[in-house]
């Protein structure tokens, strides 16, 4: 399949709209059982209010959340798919800056250091694209994820030893969390990198955070025996929605794995917040398809 | 815990008044106002011609869009999404705004600390907490953009909304020294050792 650049660009623009306006079928039933297993009043209260919000959001064709994000655009290049990939990227940068300019949305993206705002949502290396590779036959993978910041700058790494063991990630995933409290807007998806390189690992706690759809394991047994023991520890510590209190803290813990050094023993976690917004199209030669 | 109804701007005594779990609806004027809006007012001199006394400021930069300017859209913008956004960041501002703005009210997410604490107490004012990434439902409370200062740091701007029915609110910050977000950060912090001890991470 020869990739057409131009339904790119289409797929790059829709995708971050998409991505800002509906959340995934995942996060909603995400937010029916924390709903069903809350037990205080006023944590009730705030779930309530957001999902109220998310019916508001979908009547009035609205975005959820007013942050537009870090756009990160995910793309898997399927077997036998051709594409330039100088072409490829910057089809994503135009629909990404169309999106911006069009619908409007707010661009949130600025230099690093004269803080200017091209009013793009792009710039230096901005929208951040990754490229992977799968072995769906014909097929290109794209996933749009508006990063929101409130959850992003509560991103945390620590080069932990071996001789602290698994016992200091642990302990790295419940204090992050304590950190974060309010201000990374629970309930969140607490994504967790373990091993390999420093930004390795980071890359993986912001995967795990960001492109896990909840209720999905870690491929890794020992990683899924870790996530599923982190998800019921961190909803014991009372945070709550907003940091006001409650059993909900955190949707689920995910985790993600790679192997890493004798001498390494690295830690790092990313949070997605309760808008845990992301919009997968996938490009055949049968045409188009978005994901629900 | 009692409901207030503000129709802005209030006075000293209306704020110190509050007490953390109190709600609070606010109707009339609201300023919007972002870490840059600030970063230019309190440390680059730069002044607003609005009047900030007695008013609320909610932390948000907003979708917008740009419209010829007529009765609906006074100052040529059209709100698409505002919503709010996490206020720790801005916790250095609280004071000035307060003492050199006369401000009484600062809406955001996730709280404030131990500053604006002894800010409000001080000057009399209050954190007023709203649901974070509400923004769609949170739109709907906005009637109009009046008007916009400092424009050149859009969409950090300082906007002029005019509301009805903003809220309900939760008063998470008081002038009496109370704060549910430091309550709950407490009691969260003391349960850290007991749930590491139950995932075998105890300190050793």
């Amino acid at each position: 399949m020869r990739v057409d650049l131009q339904a790119v660009e289409e797929i790059a623009k829709a995708l971050y709209i998409r991505a800002v306006k509906v959340l995934p079928a995942d996060v909603k039933a995400g937010f029916e059982r924390l709903s069903g297993t809350e037990t205080q009043a006023g944590a009730r209260g705030i779930l309530a209010t957001l999902v109220r919000n998310i019916e508001v959001a979908e009547a009035t064709d609205n975005l959820t959340c007013q942050d537009t994000g870090i756009p990160i655009y995910n793309v898997t290049l399927g077997r036998g798919v051709q594409v330039d990939g100088v072409d490829l990227e910057a089809a994503i940068r135009r629909g990404c800056e169309r999106a911006t300019r069009e619908h409007p949305l707010r661009s949130s993206v600025v230099h690093p250091i004269t803080r200017v705002n091209q009013h793009s949502s792009c710039g230096i290396r901005v929208p951040v694209v990754h490229v992977s590779f799968s072995e769906a036959p014909e097929e290109l993978a794209i996933e749009m994820v508006p990063k929101g910041s409130g959850s992003e700058n509560n991103t945390f790494l620590r080069m932990a030893v071996p001789a602290e063991g698994i016992a200091a990630v642990k302990a790295f995933v419940i204090d992050s969390v304590l950190s974060a409290g309010g201000k990374t807007c629970p309930p969140t998806i607490v994504g967790v990198g373990i091993g390999g390189s420093a930004d390795l690992c980071v890359h993986l706690a912001k995967v795990a955070a960001t492109s896990r759809p909840l209720g999905s394991r870690c491929a890794d047994t020992e990683g899924a025996k870790l996530e599923e023991e982190l998800t019921a520890a961190v909803n014991r510590l009372g945070v709550g929605p907003q940091g006001l209190g409650g059993d909900s803290t955190a949707f689920a813990v995910h985790v993600e794995l790679a192997a890493t050094h004798i001498t390494m023993n690295p830690v790092a976690v990313n949070m997605q917040c309760h808008a845990a917004r992301r919009a997968t199209a996938r490009l055949t030669p049968a045409g188009i398809h978005y994901e629900d | 815990m009692a409901h207030h109804d503000f129709t802005m701007p209030v006075t000293e005594a209306q704020a110190r008044a509050l007490r953390v779990g109190d709600t609070v609806t606010l109707h009339g004027t609201l300023y919007g106002i972002r870490d840059r809006t600030q970063i230019e007012m309190f440390d680059r001199g730069r002044s607003t011609r609005f009047d900030l006394a007695g008013h609320a400021v909610i932390h948000t930069a907003p979708n917008v869009r740009r419209v010829e300017r007529c009765a609906r859209f006074p100052a040529g913008y059209e709100p698409v999404c505002v919503g709010t956004t996490t206020s720790a960041r801005m916790e250095r501002f609280t004071r000035p705004l307060m003492e050199r703005c006369g401000v009484r009210f600062v809406i955001g997410k996730g709280g404030l600390q131990e500053q604006s604490h002894k800010a409000f107490a001080d000057l009399g004012g209050a954190y007023l907490a709203i649901v974070g990434g509400a923004a769609a439902l949170e739109t709907t409370w906005i009637e109009a953009i009046e008007d916009v200062d400092l424009d050149d740091v859009n969409p950090e701007s300082l906007w002029k909304f005019r509301v009805r029915g903003f809220g309900p609110l939760l008063v998470g910050m008081d002038a009496h020294g109370g704060d549910l977000f430091r309550d709950v950060a407490a009691r969260a912090q003391a349960r850290r050792d007991e749930v590491l001890a139950s995932l075998g991470a105890a300190p050793r």
